[in-house]
């Protein structure tokens, strides 16, 4: 049996996978934030990432994508080291992590996007701006192509910042509460583009915070508080129990209930 | 327009044009990091480094006031962190502190060390000599292409003219990066971008402009023009690259209004003597970013508070 273990710790991580992890471990000082994290997102969904405020989802998305460091821990995409499939993989931080006063367009925003496949020198061409609008369009912003993204509402911010990571066009979207403080309008247009993104067959992994649209959106849950609680399907994995043992005494056990039911 | 100027006026002019470019450019990211401090901080902490490098070599060259500059930032750069900690004390004010008492202390080295037989004092500190800057062997535009003439430039011409070329030339290659990495620095290290490095460059290029810029024009300028062309530039547009242009545009405006009405404005106003060049060309430059606050079309932002 201990021969077992130790092959099975050296099994590699499931290729097919856009984002496999074994043992994620992250701390901010002394105080940990992920502990042993073993999770393995399939290809071609639509997955959430869920737990309560402070459980290392976040933390999660920044370590998979080294933007942290990690105490230890495997990480895969695609079957291979992150630093090698970087222009496979489009990153949507949260909201606040920019700096909205910036001399920069809509436009601008979207075409950096590009800046992984032009690299440093190359230049900017007709077809890339056209691709661009493209993007903006998608997002149903196109209208708004020319205005300083400080003078967008927030919602239409994160519109142009998912068709900044559509115009990478990478085959993986890790995103970071794309639905926190947007309006109604502006998280159906992202759903549609995130659906339409599975249709293409990629894979979209989303930090979410409203548990009330898990079921509707998402096919694949992990559940996470500091440590794994439970991955899978929504079906059979965002249940009363796993819900229970996520948020603790966080949820009263009608909420839970509830939320479990619409899942089912 | 004639012998007189090209003797007297040109080379002052030019160095004042080039040390203001070398420093603005920088300034534009310094100031959209919210690091216009920085470049503030830089220019104070080279006295103490230019003086030391003078007591130690005995001259006055560039490559010890570099060292030497470079050694007193590092210096600064771990006070600030003692500061920080010891004293706990927010960043900024402990920056505050620490630049002003290494400037204060490179004043009182500078006034008791002998250096009369140098171009290096206190008043030249602040405001360099740009109006000694002078090219006696021109006898007019031909001089240009006179091989002989143009041996006895004043070294800092050619020397600030460099340095603000090496900073355009480094600028212009590695433009992405540092927007993407001055803009969203999450997204720049998802792409893999070296963040850190780049900041490090972009406070390196600054520094290499205080220095090289210090000797000639003093930290008057400096410090007005990391800030005031870049700042007054950002309320023409919203577009980096043209913000970048129209800092450029103001730091030239800066250099030449500046050097001609120090010369000739109290005398226009009655007056007989003329004033410091490096302090009106700074006031300028303060008067120029005062109109943009004013007029400039890209003054109205909204989101400024809301977006932290």
């Amino acid at each position: 049996m201990a021969d077992l273990s130790v092959i099975e710790s050296q099994t590699p991580l499931d290729p097919a996978s856009p984002l496999a992890v074994r043992g994620l471990t992250v701390s901010y000082g002394e105080k940990p934030a992920l502990f042993s994290l073993d999770a393995s997102f399939p290809a071609g969904k639509m997955s959430a990432i869920v737990g309560p405020n402070g459980a290392g989802k976040s933390t999660f998305l920044k370590a998979a994508l080294g933007l942290i460091p990690k105490v230890s821990g495997e990480v895969s995409v695609f079957g291979r080291e992150v630093d090698r499939v970087r222009d496979r993989i489009a990153y949507l931080p949260q909201r606040a992590s920019v700096d909205w006063d910036f001399p920069t367009t809509a436009r601008d925003v979207v075409l950096m996007g590009l800046y992984g496949q032009v690299g440093l020198w190359r230049r900017i061409t007709g077809q890339h701006k056209a691709h661009a609008l493209a993007c903006l369009d998608r997002v149903g912003m196109a209208d708004f192509a020319d205005r300083q993204i400080g003078q967008l509402s927030g919602g239409q911010q994160q519109r142009v910042f998912l068709a900044r990571a559509l115009a990478q066009g990478a085959d993986l979207f890790l995103l970071d509460e794309p639905f926190a403080g947007v309006d109604a309008a502006t998280e159906a247009a992202i759903i549609d583009v995130l659906k339409s993104l599975q249709a293409e067959g990629r894979s979209v992994i989303a930090v979410h915070h409203d548990l009330s649209t898990v079921a509707e959106y998402f096919d694949h849950v992990l559940l996470v508080n500091l440590r794994r609680i439970a991955e899978g399907p929504v079906a059979t994995t965002f249940t009363a129990d796993t819900l229970a043992d996520a948020y603790g005494g966080r949820l009263g056990a009608v909420q839970i209930e509830a939320l479990a039911l619409q899942g089912a | 327009m004639g012998a007189e100027f090209v003797q007297f006026s040109l080379t002052p002019i030019l160095i004042g044009i080039f040390a203001s470019i070398a420093c603005a450019l920088p300034g534009n990211f310094l100031i959209l990091r919210r690091q216009a401090l920085i470049g503030d901080a830089i220019s104070h902490v080279v006295l103490p480094g230019i003086v030391v490098a003078f007591l130690v070599t005995g001259v006055v060259s560039t490559w010890p006031m570099l060292i030497g500059a470079a050694v007193a930032a590092l210096v600064a750069v771990a006070l600030i962190e003692a500061v920080r900690r010891l004293g706990r004390i927010e960043p900024g004010a402990a920056m505050g502190v620490v630049f002003t008492s290494l400037f204060a202390g490179g004043v009182l080295l500078l006034e008791q060390s002998d250096t009369s037989n140098v171009h290096l004092d206190v008043e030249h500190a602040l405001m360099g000599n740009l109006e000694q800057l002078i090219w006696l062997r021109a006898d007019g535009w031909g001089s240009l292409l006179d091989p002989v003439a143009l041996a006895d430039l004043p070294p800092e011409l050619p020397r600030m003219a460099v340095a603000a070329l090496i900073i355009a030339v480094l600028m212009l290659v590695f433009w992405r990066p540092l927007k993407l990495a001055s803009f969203d620095e999450g997204f720049a290290r998802a792409l893999g971008l070296p963040v850190r490095l780049i900041g490090l460059g972009l406070v390196t290029a600054a520094a290499v402009a205080a220095v090289a810029a210090f000797d000639a024009v003093g930290s008057i300028i400096v410090i007005a023009m990391f800030i005031c062309p870049p700042a007054a530039a950002r309320m023409m547009t919203n577009h980096l690259g043209v913000q970048v242009a129209w800092s450029v545009v103001f730091a030239i405006l800066s250099a030449v209004l500046g050097y001609v009405l120090a010369g000739y404005g109290p005398i226009w106003l009655g007056a007989s003597n003329s004033v410091s060049a490096a302090g009106m060309i700074a006031t300028v430059a303060g008067l120029i970013l005062g109109l943009a606050c004013l007029f400039g079309p890209a003054r109205h932002r909204v989101g400024v508070a809301a977006g932290g």
